[in-house]
């Protein structure tokens, strides 16, 4: 039952991030990358991180990606060109990546797979996982958190500079 | 035989839940403008049935049987997907509300909580979550009319939901501070005993009752109604994001704004107002009596906060696009942080 609602996922998943490129009406594109947001989701809770799954929807298919779909319609492209410069750049990174995919299948049948299995194991499901996951970001990961939370301010930092640049050249 | 067991029960909860909001805002139409007759010293409507009461029948059959009609140049898919995908959100947060008291009932070797669809430890952002997945349906429905009434309609709420959301889910971390549980049933569970321990006035810790302001202000934004209700505007934007749509893709619409009504009323119940608890003991009754109660308090509470939202829409007129946005973030969003850190310290010093 779990390989076949994982496989079920992943292969949505899968077809979807194949739509969000391949579309030619960017509003599609966007539907497609929801879809794809909620199979992810769907990931997680098959993997007991409900936390997780929920805030993936909340973050990206709430908040992310309704600011890409008000961009596409305030720019309001019809047609986009489907094959940009770039194509080739990123047919060479995606056969990199995908050789990675193959090696790492391929060696996982020994190391990986072995390693992935047992830490999986003694996930703690008595207490819940918003719990855990917060001890965690303030113990074990508390310098990531706040390297992130840093670059975060420093964004938000220089989006009100670059908004408020015109106004304050106009003044002086 | 157990999952088919469970299964049937499910189903028949949501049912039952899906039924009773349905009545409930085929009710609320009635209401509304009774109300607002009422506060405009107008009788409202009084021709169909005694006093009117068969209104909302009138109004459905109406939307039932009118023209379905798109628009020359619409994206048709969009057209039709958008009143669903703004529907369904508005109906799925009703899974984890609690109803009645939290009890588990041994049906056949399955346990079953009658007064709660499903009690997951994440209640509160599950609802949070598919609120914001609301916004699609309204973006797309006003971008796929092919109008640019609708376009601007929908660029307005989508603007809106992102800036007001934020305030929704900051007002209420004070309670979860509090609470120390995201399960709207632990949440419930925590506020027994009388109204002083009711997460709005909080006795022995710091009171909610600013995040409860904060709260409902942003919830009237986010649910699209009066004085929030730019998306929608009649007067310059004709209706906004479904100026195009008629018959029944209308009352999809029409439905979702007032399922939210509703979904946003049980949540300020639950986390402020301690869901089905009686505000003093006494009026919670006998032991075997609390489902009986405990549904009736839930409901009382509900049917005040609707008509706090007539009374608001009958009050205050709309606001300016630059003032709404001013407001959310330059006014809204401190008050809620702040709201945060001194219950971050009250929580702290007395725990």
């Amino acid at each position: 039952m779990e390989t076949f609602v994982f496989f079920y996922f992943a292969s949505i998943i899968v077809v979807t991030a194949g739509f969000v490129v391949a579309l030619k009406n960017p509003v599609y594109s966007a539907l497609a990358l929801l879809v794809m947001f909620f199979h992810v989701a769907g990931l997680f809770v098959t993997l007991h991180a409900e936390f997780l799954a929920i805030i993936q929807i909340l973050v990206y298919a709430g908040a992310i990606l309704v600011l890409y779909l008000f961009v596409v319609m305030l720019l309001n492209l019809k047609r986009e060109e489907h094959f940009h410069g770039q194509f080739i750049v990123g047919l060479f990174l995606g056969c990199v990546l995908f050789a990675e995919a193959v090696l790492l299948v391929l060696k996982g049948e020994t190391t990986l797979g072995g390693n992935l299995s047992a830490s999986a194991a003694p996930l703690e499901l008595t207490r819940g996982n918003t719990e855990s996951i917060g001890e965690l970001l303030y113990s074990t990961y508390l310098f990531p958190f706040e390297v992130a939370s840093l670059i975060l301010l420093v964004a938000m930092v220089g989006a009100v500079i670059l908004t408020k640049k015109g106004i304050l050249e106009a003044k002086s | 035989m157990d999952t088919v067991i469970r299964l049937g029960l499910t189903l028949s909860q949501i049912g039952a839940v899906m039924v009773a909001v349905l009545l409930t805002v085929a009710l609320l139409t009635l209401l509304e403008r009774k109300v607002l007759g009422w506060m405009q010293d107008r009788m409202g409507p009084m021709e169909v049935g005694p006093y009117g009461v068969l209104q909302p029948v009138a109004d459905g059959l109406k939307l039932f049987f009118k023209e379905d009609i798109i628009p020359a140049g619409a994206n048709k898919f969009m057209f039709s997907m958008a009143p669903i995908l703004s529907l369904v959100p508005a109906l799925i947060g009703f899974a984890v509300i609690p109803f009645g008291p939290d009890w588990t009932v041994d049906v056949g070797g399955v346990d079953f909580k009658p007064f709660v669809i499903t009690d997951i430890n994440i209640g509160v952002l599950y609802i949070l979550a598919f609120a914001s997945i609301g916004a699609y349906g309204i973006i797309l429905g006003g971008w796929s009319s092919n109008s640019k009434y609708s376009l601007l309609g929908g660029l307005r709420s989508a603007a809106q939901l992102i800036s007001y959301e934020l305030n929704v889910g900051l007002s209420i971390v004070g309670v979860l501070l509090l609470s120390s549980s995201l399960s709207l049933v632990t949440i419930t569970n925590a506020q027994a005993g009388g109204f002083w321990n009711w997460y709005f006035f909080a006795w022995g810790s710091f009171p909610q009752a600013i995040a409860f302001v904060v709260f409902i202000i942003s919830s009237v934004a986010e649910t699209n109604r009066t004085p929030f209700d730019l998306p929608e505007a009649e007067s310059e934007l004709v209706a906004g994001f479904f100026t195009e749509y008629s018959g029944m893709r209308f009352a999809f619409f029409f439905l979702a704004e007032y399922g939210n009504m509703i979904l946003v009323s049980c949540v300020a119940t639950v986390l402020f107002f301690g869901g089905w608890h009686a505000p003093v003991e006494i009026l919670q009754g006998p032991e075997s009596l609390h489902w009986l109660t405990g549904m009736f308090w839930f409901t009382f509470k509900v049917y005040g906060f609707l008509f706090l939202f007539f009374w608001i829409r009958a009050t205050l007129p709309r606001l300016r696009y630059d003032q709404l946005m001013r407001f959310g973030w330059k006014v809204l969003l401190p008050i809620a942080l702040g709201n945060i850190v001194l219950t971050s310290i009250f929580a702290y010093i007395f725990p």
